[in-house]
């Protein structure tokens, strides 16, 4: 059984027996446009919620995107690094971003659902 | 600066809402900084096809009188009575220390009557200093309000005949009044064939409509604009130029005659020559960052010794020429095209080399 949350930084948060899948979401990638390099973490890193997990950068911008609370990277998407414009044709699918084992999943409490998150970009 | 003044509206802003554009504040104007189709595919169909830009943010400025080439021969290191009828060129607007207010477009149009076309952050600016100057002379000199478009690829010539504009005379560089209130040129900023064409503000939403009426069109907007005009090697002002870079540094002597320079009547000779004599201290080149990481304006350049050896002022990622892109300025001993240079982005370092510009080749129609 998984859940899906949403943050306010437009990020998406699968969450499957304790580790996250983290992306961003399509509203993120139409705004930042066109992306053509993505810097992953090492996998073994252990991050806080808050820290800068990866940074995406388009044609213009670079920008960062959070961890949405404490973990080890498990995985990331290695596919990215030759294809960072999975990210703009399937934000929640082929172009996720890392995995996460999560130290405290209850630090999620109180993120968005999908329907939150669609009314809060509507 | 900008911050106080309100926001500067485009003529044509209803067109490009109805283009669904993504908007953003550039030198003080609401601008379409991309359309649905994104800044890669705008870029690439530009380079392809025929991209249609509004720069009506850009700013035409007459200049008529009996004195009018003498006025811009002091204003501008530019040999204006040289300049035949209908012949445009790239020229600077110095001050006493030969440092570049602004780059300017230039085309003469009659015997006694110029057209100037500068950058929109300048423009107030460069009014200012224009008409300090043109107390001295004979000279009227008068800002347009008019919308100007660039269509800009290898089928905007044919495009422009379809819309009843033939322009198949002008060659690169110069300039003519099609119609009354018009001007156009082929000229513009992405290195490929173009043009841009001036007219006034109640016939040219008409006229844009019927250029995008045509297929092979697509609006393109200032984002995919500035990964064109970087990867065609052309500056920046207010990034790769400013009033502390002159025309050595900034590798554009080339718009400067030397017998101007010699002959010392433009403002910022003595200065400029100065510069020269001794050897400019820095020079802007070209540079291609090894890898996929884009390297960004403001990143700092380190020689292999450690030490740092200049600034990157564009950079970013060139969708032709599929590889991140940048220029920036470098001490001169390191100028040289394969030289080695390293920056660090968010603690990685980044190796990058020198390299030749234009990055894509120029692809104007030469007369």
């Amino acid at each position: 059984m998984s859940q899906t949350y949403f943050t306010e930084d437009h990020e998406w948060i699968k969450v499957e027996n304790g580790v996250a899948t983290v992306g961003i979401t399509d509203y993120a990638q139409e705004q930042l446009g066109d992306l053509v390099f993505v810097e992953l973490p090492e996998t073994g890193a252990t991050l806080s919620k808050g820290d800068t997990a990866v940074v995406v950068e388009s044609v213009k911008a670079a920008s960062d995107v959070y961890a949405p609370a404490d973990g080890e990277i498990s995985e990331v998407n290695d596919a990215l690094a030759s294809d960072p414009a999975l990210i703009n044709s399937a934000p929640t699918g082929d172009g996720w971003l890392w995995k996460m084992k999560l130290s405290d999943e209850s630090q999620l409490e109180g993120l968005m659902d999908e329907a939150a998150y669609k009314a809060s970009i509507a | 600066m900008s911050d106080t003044k309100p926001q500067k509206h485009l003529p044509l802003e209803a067109l490009h809402e109805e283009a669904n554009a993504r908007f953003g504040t550039f030198a003080g104007w609401r601008m379409p900084l991309t359309y649905p189709a994104g800044v890669m595919k705008e870029h690439l169909h530009t380079r392809e096809s025929a991209g249609l830009f509004d720069i009506s943010h850009m700013q035409l400025f007459e200049v008529e009188g009996s004195d009018a080439g003498e006025f811009l021969s002091r204003a501008c290191p530019l040999d204006a009575a040289a300049l035949k009828e209908g012949q445009s060129k790239y020229t600077v607007l110095l001050n006493e220390n030969a440092g570049i207010i602004d780059d300017l477009i230039v085309t003469r149009l009659g015997e006694n009557r110029f057209m100037v076309v500068a950058n929109a952050g300048n423009a107030d600016k460069d009014e200012a200093h224009f008409r300090a100057i043109a107390t001295e002379f004979e000279v009227s000199f008068t800002p347009l309000e008019r919308v100007l478009l660039a269509l800009q690829g290898p089928e905007a010539e044919a495009v422009m005949i379809a819309a009843g504009l033939d322009l198949s005379d002008l060659t690169f560089m110069t300039g003519t009044e099609p119609r009354e209130g018009w001007f156009a040129a082929r000229s513009g900023y992405t290195g490929e064939d173009g043009f841009e064409v001036a007219l006034p503000l109640d016939e040219a939403e008409r006229f844009a409509r019927t250029l995008l009426d045509d297929e092979r069109v697509h609006w393109v907007g200032l984002a995919a604009r500035d990964s064109l005009r970087l990867e065609a090697g052309l500056c920046l002002h207010g990034q790769d130029l400013d009033e502390n870079t002159d025309p050595a540094s900034a590798a554009i002597l080339w718009a400067v005659p030397k017998a101007l320079r010699e002959e010392g009547k433009f403002i910022g000779a003595q200065a400029l020559q100065k510069i020269i004599a001794d050897g400019a201290v820095e020079k802007r080149v070209g540079l291609k960052p090894e890898g996929r990481q884009p390297v960004r304006a403001g990143a700092l350049l380190i020689s292999d010794a450690g030490e740092t050896v200049g600034r990157v002022t564009s950079g970013g990622f060139g969708p032709s020429a599929g590889h991140p892109v940048a220029m920036g300025y470098v001490a001169r001993s390191l100028s040289e095209p394969g030289t080695r240079l390293f920056t660090e982005v968010r603690g990685n370092r980044i190796a990058l080399d020198v390299h030749p510009l234009p990055f894509t080749p120029q692809r104007y129609k030469k007369g």
